[in-house]
């Protein structure tokens, strides 16, 4: 990585009252590429991103976003931030046309610059066929669409998107990763935070929160091979017996169901893993076939976060 | 900037349009109160229900009783034949004033040291009491030679509103009533609307200023308010005959000041409330006592000293002291130089407060 990262963070730490939203996160994230926050409901995801853009102040550490020190230089950052909130906050009785026209001229762009740029966006986002039409009246991928194109009309070098996806179908979903990446091609740098795994395997670069604190940073491909637990598949025709006879035993710290399947997580330093798990379903008298799979994402969010977000933790709590 | 202001003030026009709810209670409200005002609520009692008790039975007891119906004041139904009756009427309701002449009512208007007659008053209804005071300055009927002295020490000359209408009082004080009702309510609301949508949240990233975006939001409101000036003024010729004595530039002038205290009132309390309907209920509250205590119903000498303190606050009470002194005196604002420095005061604080609380950031 040779230019400098486009924001830097250092032992970032917010707390409202007692709660600590945000607990000592260092942040390096690089230029022109897809960054992830993946992390369940108040993980702090989008604590982070607010004060990343000035909107809250730390209660300590230090964040520098493009060389700009937040949130005391928020106002000089303005013009090369786009930033979509997790709500759709255009605004609903105006039109299509209407809200992009504002945003423009609030981003400063002279009447000309202004046509242009909505002329581009409505084709590149398909909003060409709606300009006239209410925004409150529009199904949410059409919202997300122009929630974009708003937040993009001023061709920011960094994008802030907070859960962009949470309230479109998956066809949406798509097209507007595919937008995404032609916005780094063009050199954008894009934050995006998710909780969706699919969305995050497809960043650059991953930061994994769990309340509050960040618990594993690296690339989807990375964090997958070097995750910290051992992924066993276990395929039968009983099931639930073979969940009984696998729960409870210490070091198989997760198992979830896919299908006909169970997928179990077990200590990293487990001496043969496979071979831990046949024994007890052999002992339980199970008919399995048991084999060692690569980690998916998932496995890396389960594992990363304690194993408290997997099912076999839930099942033992109750 | 100015471009972005006037992205603020063409969004916010917009929006306004298109709501047609508030769209129409800009037009609304001035007109329900001025009708309100203007028809139902009414300080010049007349026709108070009244009964007689008249045991003299002369004809100069007659002729009192003539004169006191004349005045227009009371309305005499049948009469009581004695007191307890007339007490029963009284507290039956169906009476608020009884006229007593006792038997010796003669002798007694003669004699100078004793009332010739009694006026009995319902108490438990507001204005009644005063209005029917004024009945005791009738003077008894002149007749030659032996009575008729009676003559009132006071002639009252009622300056600025001989006729002594209501709404020649009201109309004036009304264009501040109406402003202070819309004008803190719609700012109030615009902005806690935005805040609670989360429209502000992305405009705090934009570079737009705070101090444009409420400038830009604002400015619609003060055309608004000399609308709504406009609409008073006009009904209150055309429907009640309200003059306009003193110079309407003046006017305005004192409308825009008023109008830009109140817009600075409806920003302070946007700062302070988290919904709308708090919003609404802290615009409410600010209502109240400025209706009460301002000077517009109630005159304001009357007060307790602490009220007065309260109503020394209220933009309301300066802005009223300015309008009437305006309209009805046909004073030059210049010489109003008291109620306009303390509204221009109230400005200068409110939006002193109003600037430091709202910050641009969420925290």
């Amino acid at each position: 990585m040779n230019a400098p990262p486009a924001i830097v963070a250092s032992s970032l730490t917010r707390r409202f009252g007692k709660l600590v939203a945000v607990d000592d996160v260092d942040l390096a994230i690089p230029r022109a590429g897809i960054y992830g926050f993946l992390g369940p409901n108040g993980s702090g995801k989008s604590t982070t991103i607010r004060m990343l853009c000035g909107l809250l102040a730390p209660s300590s550490g230090t964040v520098e976003v493009l060389g700009h020190q937040m949130p005391r230089d928020a106002e000089q950052l303005r013009r090369q931030l786009g930033y979509m909130t997790q709500r759709f906050s255009l605004w609903d009785d105006l039109t299509v046309l209407e809200n992009l026209e504002f945003m423009a001229r609030i981003f400063g762009l002279g009447a000309a610059q202004r046509r242009q740029r909505i002329e581009e966006l409505s084709a590149e986002y398909d909003l060409g066929s709606v300009l006239r039409q209410r925004a409150g009246t529009m199904s949410g991928g059409q919202r997300q669409r122009l929630a974009l194109a708003a937040a993009t009309l001023h061709r920011p070098e960094l994008l802030l998107l907070d859960e962009p996806t949470s309230a479109v179908d998956p066809q949406s979903r798509r097209d507007f990763w595919e937008s995404l990446f032609r916005l780094v091609q063009q050199g954008t740098t894009i934050l995006v935070s998710t909780h969706y795994m699919d969305e995050a395997e497809r960043c650059h670069r991953l930061a994994i929160l769990d309340e509050g604190r960040l618990v594993a940073e690296g690339s989807p491909r990375v964090l997958m091979r070097d995750i910290a637990a051992a992924v066993v598949e276990v395929e039968t025709d009983d099931v639930p017996a073979a969940r009984g006879a696998l729960a409870g035993d210490a070091q198989i710290r997760s198992i979830a169901q896919l299908g006909t399947r169970l997928h179990a997580l077990l200590d990293r330093d487990t001496p043969d893993a496979a071979g831990h798990v046949s024994r007890h379903l052999a002992a339980a008298g199970v008919a399995a076939q048991v084999h060692v799979v690569p980690a998916s994402l998932e496995d890396v969010f389960v594992a990363s976060t304690g194993f408290r977000h997997g099912p076999a933790d839930r099942s033992a709590r109750h | 900037m100015l471009d972005r202001i006037g992205a603020v003030m063409v969004k916010e026009v917009r929006q306004l349009a298109r709501d047609r709810l508030t769209f129409g209670m800009i037009v609304g409200i001035p007109l329900m109160q001025m009708l309100l005002f203007g028809y139902a609520i009414n300080f010049d009692v007349r026709d108070l229900r009244a009964a007689v008790v008249d045991e003299a039975d002369s004809s100069l007891s007659r002729a009192y009783v003539a004169a006191l119906e004349a005045s227009g004041v009371v309305e005499f139904a049948a009469p009581s034949a004695g007191l307890p009756d007339l007490q029963r009427r009284m507290s039956a309701g169906h009476i608020s004033v009884g006229v007593y002449i006792p038997p010796d009512f003669e002798r007694r208007a003669l004699d100078r040291s004793r009332p010739a007659a009694q006026l009995l008053v319902d108490g438990s209804e507001p204005m009644v009491d005063s209005v029917a005071r004024g009945l005791t300055a009738v003077p008894l009927p002149r007749r030659d030679g032996i009575y008729g002295s009676t003559v009132p020490v006071f002639e009252v000359r009622t300056e600025y509103n001989p006729e002594r209408r209501t709404a020649v009082q009201i109309v004036p004080a009304l264009i501040g009533v109406i402003l202070n009702m819309t004008m803190v309510i719609f700012t109030a609301v615009a902005i806690v609307r935005e805040r609670e949508r989360g429209n502000l949240e992305l405009l705090i990233t934009t570079p737009v200023r705070s101090w444009e975006l409420m400038t830009g939001k604002l400015l619609p409101y003060v055309a608004i308010g000399l609308v709504q000036v406009t609409l008073v003024l006009a009904v209150g010729s055309l429907l009640f005959d309200v003059p306009v004595n003193g110079s309407l530039a003046d006017l305005y002038l004192a409308a825009l000041l008023f109008i830009a205290a109140t817009l600075t009132l409806g920003l302070l309390i946007s700062t302070l409330a988290r919904t709308q309907f708090q919003a609404f209920q802290l615009a409410f509250f600010t209502m109240l006592p400025s209706i009460l205590l301002s000077g517009f119903m109630f005159p304001f000498d009357g007060m307790p000293r602490a009220a007065q303190w309260i109503a020394q606050v209220l933009p309301l009470t300066h802005f009223n002291d300015l309008a009437r002194g305006i309209v009805l005196r046909g004073a030059p604002i210049s010489d109003l130089g008291r109620p306009a420095a303390k509204l221009v005061a109230f400005l200068v604080v409110a939006l002193a407060i109003a600037t430091l609380r709202f910050r641009k950031r969420l925290d």
